[in-house]
């Protein structure tokens, strides 16, 4: 055996148990091992444990409380939901306003974070200082006092509902011919009368339909046909006009002469969609006061129309310049990586800073930008919770709060929301290692 | 808030678990301290008054078995719970017992494993509207704005009454009572509900209580008491026969000023059984026999704890009504004491 290692070949001897811990290549392994072993084994101990004092107070881990009956109103849902139905689907209810903030600010965010870190870098004083200002105040405040404040200035600054409101004295005023002593009400709607800001809300028009497609039914959820009739559309018109945007660029390959485009792309782009959206009998539903034959507002809100609850816009806009403030710098540092050569390469060619930036700077910029990013939008995402603040129902409202308050399981509610928290940054994460692998930087 | 509920719920499960079961009692004797759960900040109920002492109607029923347990009121610890947290404090063992404004119904009863030992006031929801919006009854607030308080029975009740009178409502969902009233009082709901002693004593801390109205209609029955934790039986007598010996002193016109002086001259033999001068009853649950006679001198009986924080001399202004003893017409009757 000894002589095996004569011509410098690895030892063919067989394996020992003791080489685990001495031989360099199998250490590093067992220790692993081991310290997994150790730390399962405390996992399994806590969940032993818990389960145990669990039973002993005659508790049970179940998740049955998602059939029964919710009992409790949620104002803000997407899909079809009264008291009647089952937690689970407030859960899901909850789910979708997570994530309907989540995105609308996720783009935001981006949107303001982008503007906002290339003006930092602005060569006039005042941009680049009022962006500083912007960064330094939003990054350095906490973000839940944010959303209040900006809640508290919605509610607090704009009118109630009963300012709108026509009156008694109101209708009697204006029959009398003098007009001198007209009275009107105190607010009224702006925007051409279609949208009305309330202390409780934006009401907006919300569009309807006179002869629409129909519905199906999806799990449960009903889905426009009209909406995708619509959306099928415009993605026909899309594609239709890319077609022609190509031809025409073909032609000015082959003959050096560009034909005359923007009627027609205009023409491709609205026209099929006026046509459906009139043959479908589209109008906008104006919010308004319910009003009796004299024109006397009754009734305490605006009827028709959608609206918008503050609590959705406060928290809305308040994630989006915080976690704004945040990819500014991100944005800002991935600019200043990049060497100053590209930049004066660019300006040696002709080009202006504003297509210098977009086409040389922020393309290489994006490799940089990307892999922080992606924290961000799992902050933004994680932050919906504090919505619980200015009371938006999100998944933590409604599983984390109302149904684990009327259920009482609160192990069961606080592990659920957890995977779906969970499962949400997975998906986000993941869709944006996918962009981030498709613009790093390709090497051969 | 999450991180704290589920680490609230996991300790609880992990570590207090065992200790939690055992005799609450030889804790709190052993701590020297009563731990009680009250309200964050209900005027009249349970809040802290300027100088940070702890007052009110709950706040004075746990000062009487911190009394009776330890002989003194003083001995207790007050924690505040939102309407959120208060179960998972309570059955954490975070808290010994829970005296905030809580309505006992089944599921917190059966399910949540909790005990309502008592019925401290009797209470339904009611709804509180400004004097201009022109309402007089809850039937008229179709289409109206709601804010509610979370975690709370009272959005159940509210989800009922609309239902069952075939009306619609915006709900406005606030976490805490402090916030409901200052969206109420912005104008962002037309209406706040909860208890109806809740909305007086809020309607005692506003600017203008002249301006709100406080609506007929009763949606519900809310019995509001004290909780413990379930199966901790002499624990549960314990808060029970505290609450009963205030109303036992009432009945007999024991108050804190003439405590002294009935316990040297009576000679019925019920009152000699309270105040420990016959019998062994504290014995019998662990306690001196004084228990009760250090329960009353703490705030006074019954009727004495009810004027000074909620009755009718106060702001808030609450009557007696469903929570006047038996004698006069009302609910509150304790059990015989012998």
């Amino acid at each position: 055996m000894a002589f095996a290692n004569d011509a410098g070949e690895a030892p063919k001897d067989g394996f020992r148990l003791s080489m685990l811990i001495y031989d360099t290549r199998f250490r590093a392994i067992t220790i692993q091992i081991v310290v997994l072993f150790l730390f399962l084994l405390f996992v399994g101990w806590l969940a032993d444990n818990v389960i145990q004092n669990l039973a002993q107070k005659g508790k049970d881990i179940s998740f049955s409380f998602l059939n029964v009956r919710a009992g409790y109103d949620i104002e803000q849902h997407l899909i079809p939901y009264t008291n009647d139905s089952t937690h689970g689907r407030a859960v899901i209810v909850g789910l979708l306003n997570t994530l309907l903030v989540a995105v609308l600010g996720c783009i935001l965010a981006t949107i303001i974070g982008v503007f906002a870190g290339v003006l930092r870098l602005s060569r006039n004083w005042i941009v680049s200082g009022l962006m500083t200002v912007y960064v330094e105040g939003f990054r350095n405040v906490p973000l839940l006092l944010w959303i209040i404040l900006v809640f508290v200035v919605m509610s607090e600054t704009q009118p109630e509902p009963k300012d709108f409101k026509v009156t008694q004295a109101m209708v009697d005023s204006w029959a009398t011919p003098d007009t001198a002593d007209d009275i009107y009400p105190a607010k009224h709607k702006i925007l051409f009368g279609l949208v009305a800001v309330t202390n409780r809300g934006t009401n907006v028009p919300a569009p309807l339909l006179d002869r629409p497609l129909g519905t199906i039914e999806v799990a449960t959820v009903p889905v426009s046909l009209s909406v995708l009739a619509t959306l099928a559309v415009i993605a026909v018109s899309i594609y239709a006009n890319r077609r022609l945007l190509r031809r025409a660029h073909q032609i000015q390959e082959d003959t050096g002469q560009r034909p005359t485009t923007w009627w027609q792309t205009l023409l491709i782009l609205f026209l099929p969609v006026i046509v459906l959206l009139w043959a479908m009998g589209f109008h906008l539903e104006v919010p308004a006061f319910p009003a009796d034959e004299n024109g006397v507002s009754k009734g305490f809100n605006f009827q028709g129309g959608i609206q918008v609850m503050h609590s959705f816009t406060a928290l809305l806009i308040a994630l989006s310049l915080y976690t704004g403030a945040f990819i500014a710098e991100i944005v800002r540092a991935g600019i200043l990586a990049i060497s100053r050569g590209q930049s004066e390469a660019a300006f040696a060619l002709g080009l202006r800073p504003g297509r210098t930036m977009k086409l040389v700077i922020l393309p290489q910029a994006l490799r940089v930008i990307i892999p922080p990013l992606i924290s961000q939008y799992l902050n933004l995402t994680k932050n919906t919770s504090l919505g619980i603040a200015v009371s938006y129902l999100d998944l933590r409202g409604t599983l984390g709060g109302i149904t684990l308050n009327q259920t009482g399981r609160e192990l069961e509610c606080m592990l659920l929301m957890m995977l779906i928290y969970l499962t949400i940054s997975l998906i986000i994460s993941s869709l944006m290692n996918v962009f981030n692998a498709a613009v790093k930087l390709k090497e051969r | 808030m999450k991180k704290s509920v589920f680490l609230g719920a996991l300790a609880a499960s992990t570590v207090l678990a065992g200790a939690a079961m055992a005799a609450t009692l030889d804790d709190v004797k052993a701590r020297g301290e009563m731990i009680c759960g009250v309200n964050t900040g209900l005027t009249g109920f349970g809040m802290a008054d300027a100088s940070g002492t702890w007052v009110g109607f709950d706040v004075d029923l746990c000062r009487a078995v911190a009394a009776a347990v330890l002989g003194d009121p003083t001995k207790v610890k007050f924690v505040p719970t939102t309407g959120e947290t208060r179960f998972t404090a309570l059955s954490s063992g975070e808290v010994d017992v829970l005296v905030r404004n809580s309505t006992a119904t089944f599921t917190r009863d059966v399910d949540l494993k909790l005990d309502f030992v008592a019925i401290n006031y009797y209470d339904g929801q009611g709804f509180m509207v400004k004097k201009d919006l022109g309402v007089s009854s809850a039937k008229e607030l179709d289409g109206a704005t709601v804010c509610i308080q979370t975690g709370t029975t009272t959005e159940l009740n509210l989800a009922d009454f609309f239902k069952a009178n075939n009306m619609s409502y915006t709900p406005v969902t606030v976490q805490d009572d402090s916030e409901a009233q200052r969206q109420y009082l912005a104008g962002a709901c037309d209406t706040y509900t909860t208890d109806a002693s809740g909305l007086a004593a809020a309607r005692a801390t506003m600017a203008d209580p002249a301006n709100h109205n406080i609506l007929p209609e009763i949606i519900s029955k809310e019995p509001l008491g004290p909780v413990v934790r379930h199966g901790d039986n002499q624990w549960a007598d314990i808060v029970r026969w505290t609450f009963f010996a205030l109303l036992i002193a009432e009945e007999k016109g024991i108050t804190k000023a003439n405590i002294e002086e009935v316990a040297a001259s009576t000679t019925d033999p019920e009152v000699r059984r309270l105040l420990g001068l016959e019998g062994d009853m504290g014995k019998m649950f662990g306690l001196d026999n004084g228990w009760a006679k250090s329960a009353i001198a703490a705030g006074g009986n019954y009727g004495e704890i009810f004027e000074a924080n909620i009755g009718s001399a106060t702001p808030i202004g609450l009557a007696r009504g469903l929570n006047a003893l038996w004698t006069q017409g009302g609910l509150q009757y304790a059990w015989p004491l012998r």
